[in-house]
């Protein structure tokens, strides 16, 4: 696989190395910017980040298993992180993950993030996303849901363009 | 009658208030920090003088204000034991990693009224010689990162960050530095490692106390959202004013949680300790109560770390007698009056000022279970203790949540979770034993039933009767 960072990117990049007095600070930051964009932390961009920053690739490696949002294969183009904590238990989350798992075909009792067969969905409970106040809660990518009924989350799944 | 007092939430969710730097400059954005940063310099008694930065200072201290993240720690206090003379930068974090479960006020102001904390925090910079500060946020929150960094954008146009500040010749610089789903970088050593580029592995202390060997071994502070959002309205109204908010030692206001089984849960501010536990559960200013029919079984008063109560418990409270004499009281647990000391005397704390409410429906082992799992899947590793414990008893409540309990797992659970705290290298380990010994100790009838069920079906040939995990 060829791993080529885009002018912007690197741009990008660039500019957070200068936020910090010590170069390394800014890997984790790296690490989304390269994740947003590629959908996956890949063990070229292991390298790539340690060379720009002056690392070895295993302090780039150990935040990769360190810190759960990064990936280290793609996962679905709409990544649902349904909060599984107690506020949210009490509301119903575990209802909303069966049902999300149930509508996408996956299988509710498996451990970890889940990808549909064609890629599209990906679904994962994660811990407390601080509003437990509005339970059951999701992200589906960047975006934020609360309050999320069975219907709810139907609408925002028909809201997912297929291409 | 009990009621909010929005000082920190005032704008928030007010019709028409937005985050943008206009919107806050129309109510009175920014004038705190003029005013702070141009201070004259006090001349006190023999020809002493108090620079601005030291009178801000001493401002923070005398209002009282107790830190808002956790372990209410005088801020004031915590500023002293800064080193000064290390010759070393200062650096100042804001903790905006909010993550302890149940907790969801610095939410509010990250989203709704972003540049009430930068004024915070740069006027907690200036106090303290500060000339580079971040906001680490934790990763589950993009779009509060976006709304920061907007933010601080249109500060810096403002003239209010960057160099030369409002024509006075301090520079400051902040940046957004993004978390990655790692519940431990809450703890501030943690943070401060994973600020340093690396794993969120909290440090020793001694001797990595912050105020002394923090970020790049350099002094540094680390204060909440709602703390630096604080002191704002502490420069802005005065320490003296500020103190008669709330009760004594428990100044100010604070923005309670309250979630799980209430009819209104929500974010409600109030004036520290003027609201009973009681009030904000059942008063229709604050959660309003249970739904139709239910009972109250259980509330965790201060995030998921602290220790449970038990509906019906009473407590014996020092109170100030009309002689000024200290008396013990007894108190029902929904008198409690909500603040630092009176939760932390009733046995549990107010922690992140999270209130979860759980009424007669609640299953008491699978929601223990929950929030082991919790802390299973969040222990950093380091210490054998929690890395194990926290599994262990993660383990042990799954088997009996899945009907594969024994009569003596509550004897079991509690024996490990004594073998955790006070054994660990950061509060972690209180953290994740606190709820196992208190829910288990305070139900413990209810653990025993579940053991005694499962071992009687299974002699009976019939085990497992395999519930799926909740
Ligand atoms: C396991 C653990 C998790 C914590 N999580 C948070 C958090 O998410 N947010 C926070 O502000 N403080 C958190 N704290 C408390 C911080 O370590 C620190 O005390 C706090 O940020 C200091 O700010 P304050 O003095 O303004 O309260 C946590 C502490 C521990 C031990
Ligand atoms: S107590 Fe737990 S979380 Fe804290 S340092 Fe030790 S292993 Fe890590
Ligand atoms: S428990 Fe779900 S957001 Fe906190």
């Amino acid at each position: 696989m060829t791993f080529t960072v885009p002018p912007e990117l690197e741009a990008e990049l660039n500019e957070l190395v200068t936020h910090y007095p010590q170069k390394r600070s800014a890997s984790l930051m790296f690490l989304h910017a390269i994740q947003e964009h590629f959908g996956h932390i890949s063990p070229e961009a292991v390298d790539y980040i340690a060379r720009k920053l002056d690392l070895k690739p295993i302090n780039v490696w150990e935040l990769v298993t360190f810190y759960p949002m990064f990936r280290q294969h793609p996962a679905g183009r709409f990544q649902f992180k349904v909060c599984r904590t107690l506020s949210c238990a009490l509301g119903g989350s575990h209802k909303l993950y069966h049902h999300l798992c149930e509508k996408f075909g996956l299988d509710p009792h498996q451990h970890g993030l889940q990808t549909t067969a064609d890629g599209r969905f990906s679904v994962e409970f994660v811990e407390c996303l601080a509003s437990c106040g509005t339970a059951p809660v999701m992200m589906c990518n960047e975006e934020f849901h609360q309050g999320v009924s069975n219907e709810k989350a139907d609408s925002i799944i028909a809201q997912c363009p297929s291409k | 009658m009990p009621q909010e007092y929005r000082l920190i939430l005032k704008q928030v969710d007010a019709p028409g208030y937005t985050p943008d730097i206009e919107c806050y400059l129309r109510h009175g954005g920014y004038e705190a920090l003029r005013k702070g940063l141009t201070l004259p310099t006090k001349e006190l008694p023999e020809g002493k003088k108090m620079s601005p930065q030291e009178q801000i200072r001493d401002e923070v201290l005398k209002s009282g204000l107790r830190g808002r993240g956790g372990a209410g720690f005088s801020c004031g206090l915590k500023w002293s034991f800064v080193d000064r003379k290390s010759g070393k930068p200062i650096y100042l974090i804001c903790n905006a990693d909010e993550s302890e479960p149940g907790t969801f006020k610095d939410r509010q102001i990250i989203h709704k009224d972003p540049h009430q904390l930068v004024e915070g925090m740069i006027l907690s910079c200036f106090a303290n010689d500060v000339k580079l500060a971040y906001i680490y946020i934790r990763g589950e929150m993009p779009e509060g990162a976006r709304i920061l960094n907007r933010a601080l954008k249109e500060a810096r146009a403002k003239g209010f960050l960057g160099k030369n500040i409002l024509g006075t010749g301090y520079d400051l610089e902040i940046h957004v530095h993004r978390g990655a789903g790692a519940y431990i970088c809450g703890e501030e050593t943690g943070l401060i490692e994973s600020l340093e580029g690396k794993r969120a592995y909290p440090r020793i202390k001694p001797p990595y106390f912050p105020a002394v060997l923090g970020l790049y071994m350099s002094p540094t502070i680390v204060n909440n959202v709602e703390t630096l959002a604080a002191v704002r309205h502490i420069v802005s109204m005065g320490a003296a004013e500020f103190a008669k908010l709330g009760t004594p030692n428990n100044t100010g206001t604070r923005i309670v949680s309250i979630s799980g089984h209430v009819k209104r849960p929500g974010y409600y501010e109030i004036e520290v300790g003027k609201a009973t536990l009681g009030e904000l559960i059942f008063h229709e200013n604050f959660g309003g109560g249970l739904r139709e029919g239910r009972t109250l079984k259980a509330v965790i008063p201060g995030g998921s770390s602290a220790k449970v109560f038990k509906a019906g418990e009473k407590f014996k409270l020092r109170r100030k007698g009309a002689d000024g004499q200290m008396t013990a009281v007894d108190v029902d647990l929904l008198d409690i009056p909500y603040d630092f000391d009176s939760v932390q005397q009733a046995g549990s704390m107010s922690g992140s000022g999270a209130i979860i409410v759980m009424d007669d429906t609640t299953d008491i082992v699978e929601a223990l279970s929950n929030l082991s799992d919790f802390y299973a899947h969040e222990s950093c590793g380091q210490c054998t203790p929690c890395r194990e414990g926290s599994l262990w008893m993660s383990k042990a409540l799954h088997r009996m949540t899945t009907g594969q309990g024994r009569r003596q797992d509550a004897d079991y659970l509690l024996h490990i979770g004594q073998n955790i705290q006070g054994r660990t290298i950061c509060a972690f380990g209180e953290a994740c034993s606190w709820p196992v010994l208190s829910f288990v100790k305070k139900f413990k009838e209810e653990f025993e039933a579940r053991g005694a069920a499962d071992e009687a079906r299974a002699a009976a040939g019939n085990p497992g009767a395999s519930r799926p995990h909740a």
